[in-house]
C-alpha cells in the first residue's frame, strides 16, 4: 500500500500546456477521484502517474518513491481502462493471469490468484471465455479482475463505467466501493460524472483546465464550493448562480430584481462589489416543500410565476424566472403546478453562496 | 400466407441466381489455370488445333518426365531454377515482412517528422512499373557485380515488396487498439513484450497477407529476372520458362507443365497460411 504525491506536475504538449503545476497528496489506502470537464488534464495526470505518459515538469512519488524516470511495469500500479483493454486472443483467464505469467510466478500460484479473483467478482463461470463473447458488465469487471490479480500499491480507474448504461453503472459503482472495501488500496479514480466522484471517494479532486479547483471530501465541495467553477459543476441540478452587485444590504441583480444580502456576507462585501450569488436548487423551494436548513431566520419568500416543471416523482423540478435568468427549485412532496401559476418561493439564504466575480473565488471565510 | 409463400419462391430464385452468378464467375477465373494444366497433359497438335479442342482426346505426362530427364534430352535444369526460386522468394519475403512489420509499426504508432511525405513517397514506387527499372537496375548491378547472384535479385524484391509490406501492416496495426499495448505495458511488460504478446498476434492476418503477397510477387516475377539473371546460378523458375523458347518453335506443353510446377509451392504456401488470415480478431478489445 501507497501514499501517491504529486508535486508542481506540468505537462505540455508541445507549447500547449494542459497541466500547470499541480499539487496533491494522497494518503494511503484512500479513495481520490479527480473529476472535471472534458479536456480539464484529469485523465493525462493519471496517465502520468501510471507512467504511459512523460511528464514535462515537477515530479511523482509512489511510496514515497520518485517515479517519474520509472516505466509502467516498474510502479507497481495497475490501471482499469475506459475502453477495458482486455486482450482480445485470450481467454478471461489468460486476461487475469497475465501479469503474473510475465512476472514469471508458477502456474499454480497464477491460478490460484485468479480464482480467487474470479471468486471476488463473481467471474468464475466466465473464466474460459474469451473478451467478444462478454456482455459490457462482464469486460468491465474482468478488467477489474485483471487489475486485482496483481496487488498493487495503487489502483488506477480511467472512466472505467462511462461506456456502461445507467442501471449497470449504479450497480458497478457499488461494486468498485466494496472491492477497495476489500482490497484497501489506494485508488485515484478519474470521472467526469460527478455523481460517481461524489459517491466512491474519499476526497475529491476537481480540475479545470489543467488547474485543481478544489480538494475535499464530497461533503465539502459540495456544502463549501471554494469557487464558481466547482459551486457549478458538483451537485446536479446544477446550482443557481446569477451575477449581481450589493447595495447596501442587498444584492441587486442585472434586471433589478433584488434579494438581501446574506447575513453570513454582512461584513465580507461592500457596497458596489460586482458578485456571483448562488443558490442550490434544495435551498429554493415552494414554501412548505422543502428541505429546511433549520436556520429558518434567513429564509426570505417572494411570488415567482412557473415556467416549466420536470416531475420526478418524489420531486418536482420547479423552473422559474428570477434576476434575469432562469432559476431551478427543488419541490418535495410534490403538488401539480401549471406554467405560469404564480407560486411563493423560500429563499434559505443561509445556505446562499456569493464568489466574486472576477476571480470567481467563494467570499465566504 | 400468399405473401410469404411468393416471398419464399422470390427468395429461393434469389438464390439460385447467386449460385448460378457465382459458378460463373468462379469458371472465368479458373479457366486460364484449368487451360494451363490441361495443355501441359495434351500434344502440341491439339494444344494449337483451331478451332480449339474442348476434350482433351489423350492425356500423358511426357512433358513432366521430358522437364526432369536432364539437359539434351529435352528436359531442363528445373531442381536447381527451384532452388533459386525458394531460396530468392523465402529471403526476400522474410526481410521485406522484417522490414515492413517495424515500419508499419512506427508509421501506426508514433509521429515524426516527415511522416506522410514518407508514407506518399513509399506509395509512388509502386507507380512505377518493374520493367522500366530492369535497364537502370542492369546497369548499377553491373557496376557492383552482382549481375546473376542470389543476392542482387533478393535486393531487387525487398526493394519492390517493402512499400507494399509496410502499407499494408500498418493499416493491420492501426487496428490494434493503442490501449491494448499500455494495459500490457501496466501489467509488466516491457515495450518490446508488449509488441510480442498482445499487439502482435492481433495484427497476425495482416502480415500473413503481406507475406503472401510478398512471396508470390518474387515467385512470380520475371521483368527484373529475366535481365539480372544470366545461369543457373540464379535463374528463377518463370525465366526458366524461356528456356521452352527455341528460335523458329515454342515447346507449349513443355511451358505449360513448368508453369503448373511453379504454381503447385504458391498454392500450398497460400493455403497454409490461410488459416492466419482470420479477420476480426480484435472484436472484444475495447468497447466500441
Amino acid at each position: 500500500m501507497a501514499t501517491v504525491t504529486l508535486n508542481k506536475l506540468v505537462k505540455n504538449y508541445g507549447s500547449v500546456p494542459v497541466v500547470h503545476g499541480i499539487d496533491l497528496d494522497v494518503a494511503d489506502r484512500e479513495f481520490i477521484a479527480l473529476v472535471g470537464p472534458s479536456g480539464c488534464g484529469k485523465s493525462t495526470t493519471l496517465r502520468m502517474i501510471a507512467g504511459l505518459e512523460e511528464i514535462s515538469g515537477g515530479e511523482i512519488r509512489i511510496g514515497g518513491k520518485v517515479v517519474n524516470d520509472l516505466p509502467p511495469r516498474s510502479r507497481n500500479i495497475s490501471m482499469v481502462f475506459q475502453s477495458y483493454a482486455l486482450y482480445p486472443h485470450m481467454t478471461v483467464r489468460e486476461n487475469m493471469g497475465f501479469s503474473l505469467k510475465i512476472a514469471g510466478k508458477p502456474q499454480a500460484e497464477i491460478d490460484a490468484r485468479v480464482a480467487e479473483a474470479a471468486r471476488t467478482l463473481s467471474l468464475e463461470q466466465l473464466l474460459d471465455r474469451r473478451p467478444s463473447q462478454l456482455s459490457g458488465g462482464q469486460r468491465q469487471r474482468v478488467a477489474m479482475g485483471r487489475a486485482i490479480v496483481r496487488n498493487p500499491e495503487v489502483f488506477l480507474f480511467d472512466e472505467p463505467l462511462s461506456n456502461l448504461d445507467a442501471k449497470l453503472r449504479t450497480q458497478m459503482r457499488i461494486e468498485i466501493k466494496k472491492l477497495h472495501a476489500k482490497v484497501q488500496s489506494t485508488v485515484i479514480y478519474v470521472t467526469h460524472d460527478q455523481v460517481e466522484a461524489m459517491t466512491l471517494a474519499d476526497r475529491i479532486v476537481i480540475m479545470r483546465e489543467g488547474h485543481i479547483e478544489q480538494v475535499g471530501t464530497p461533503e465539502e465541495a459540495f456544502r463549501r464550493p471554494a469557487t464558481r467553477f466547482v459551486a457549478g459543476f458538483i451537485g446536479s441540478p446544477p446550482m443557481n448562480l446569477q451575477e449581481a452587485e450589493v447595495d447596501d444590504s442587498q444584492l441587486v441583480f442585472a434586471n433589478g430584481d433584488k434579494l438581501p444580502l446574506p447575513h453570513q456576507f454582512r461584513d465580507l462585501v461592500t457596497a458596489g462589489r460586482k458578485v456571483v450569488f448562488g443558490l442550490r436548487p434544495d435551498d429554493l423551494y415552494p414554501t412548505g416543500h422543502g428541505i429546511h436548513s433549520g436556520e429558518e431566520a434567513e429564509v426570505h419568500q417572494l411570488d415567482q410565476g412557473v415556467v416549466l416543471t420536470e416531475p420526478l416523482g418524489n420531486e418536482t423540478l420547479v423552473f422559474v424566472d428570477f434576476g434575469g435568468r432562469e432559476w431551478v427549485s427543488r419541490m418535495l412532496n410534490p403538488k401539480p403546478l401549471c406554467p405560469g401559476e404564480k407560486v411563493r418561493l423560500s429563499f434559505d439564504l443561509s445556505q446562499a453562496h456569493l464568489f466574486d466575480a472576477e476571480t470567481g473565488r467563494t467570499l465566504r471565510k | 400466407m400468399d405473401a410469404n409463400a411468393a416471398h419464399r419462391a422470390k427468395r429461393g430464385v434469389l438464390k439460385a441466381a447467386h449460385l448460378v452468378g457465382l459458378f460463373l464467375a468462379m469458371a472465368f477465373i479458373c479457366l486460364p489455370g484449368l487451360w494451363i494444366v490441361l495443355s501441359s497433359l495434351r500434344p502440341t497438335v491439339e494444344i494449337m488445333a483451331k478451332p480449339p479442342v474442348w476434350i482433351p482426346q489423350q492425356l500423358s505426362f511426357d512433358a513432366y518426365v521430358a522437364m526432369f530427364s536432364g539437359v539434351g534430352q529435352g528436359g531442363i535444369p528445373v531442381i536447381e531454377y527451384f532452388r533459386n526460386s525458394i531460396i530468392i522468394s523465402v529471403t526476400s519475403t522474410v526481410i521485406a515482412l522484417a522490414v515492413g512489420m517495424a515500419g508499419g509499426y512506427a508509421f501506426a504508432r508514433y509521429r515524426f517528422p516527415g511522416k506522410s511525405p514518407i508514407f506518399l513517397g513509399f506509395m509512388l514506387t509502386r507507380t512505377v512499373p518493374g520493367i522500366a527499372l530492369s535497364l537502370p537496375l542492369f546497369f548499377v548491378y553491373a557496376r557492383l557485380g552482382i549481375i546473376d547472384t542470389h543476392f542482387g535479385l533478393i535486393l531487387a524484391y525487398v526493394a519492390l515488396n517493402v512499400p507494399f509490406t509496410i502499407w499494408l501492416i500498418d493499416g493491420f496495426f492501426r487496428q490494434v487498439p493503442k490501449d491494448l499495448a499500455e494495459a500490457a505495458q501496466i501489467d509488466g511488460c516491457t515495450r518490446w513484450q508488449a509488441f510480442w504478446q498482445v499487439e502482435f498476434p492481433l495484427a497476425r492476418p495482416g502480415i500473413a497477407s503481406a507475406g503472401i503477397f510478398a512471396f508470390l510477387t518474387s515467385w512470380n516475377e520475371f521483368a527484373l529476372a529475366s535481365q539480372l539473371t544470366r545461369s543457373t546460378n540464379s535463374k528463377t523458375l518463370p525465366v526458366g520458362l524461356l528456356d521452352y523458347t527455341a528460335e523458329f518453335t515454342i515447346d507449349w506443353r513443355g511451358m505449360c507443365a513448368l508453369a503448373v510446377v511453379m504454381i503447385i509451392p504458391a498454392l500450398v504456401l497460400t493455403f497454409i497460411v490461410q488459416k492466419h488470415l482470420v479477420s476480426g480478431l480484435t472484436s472484444g478489445a475495447v468497447k466500441g
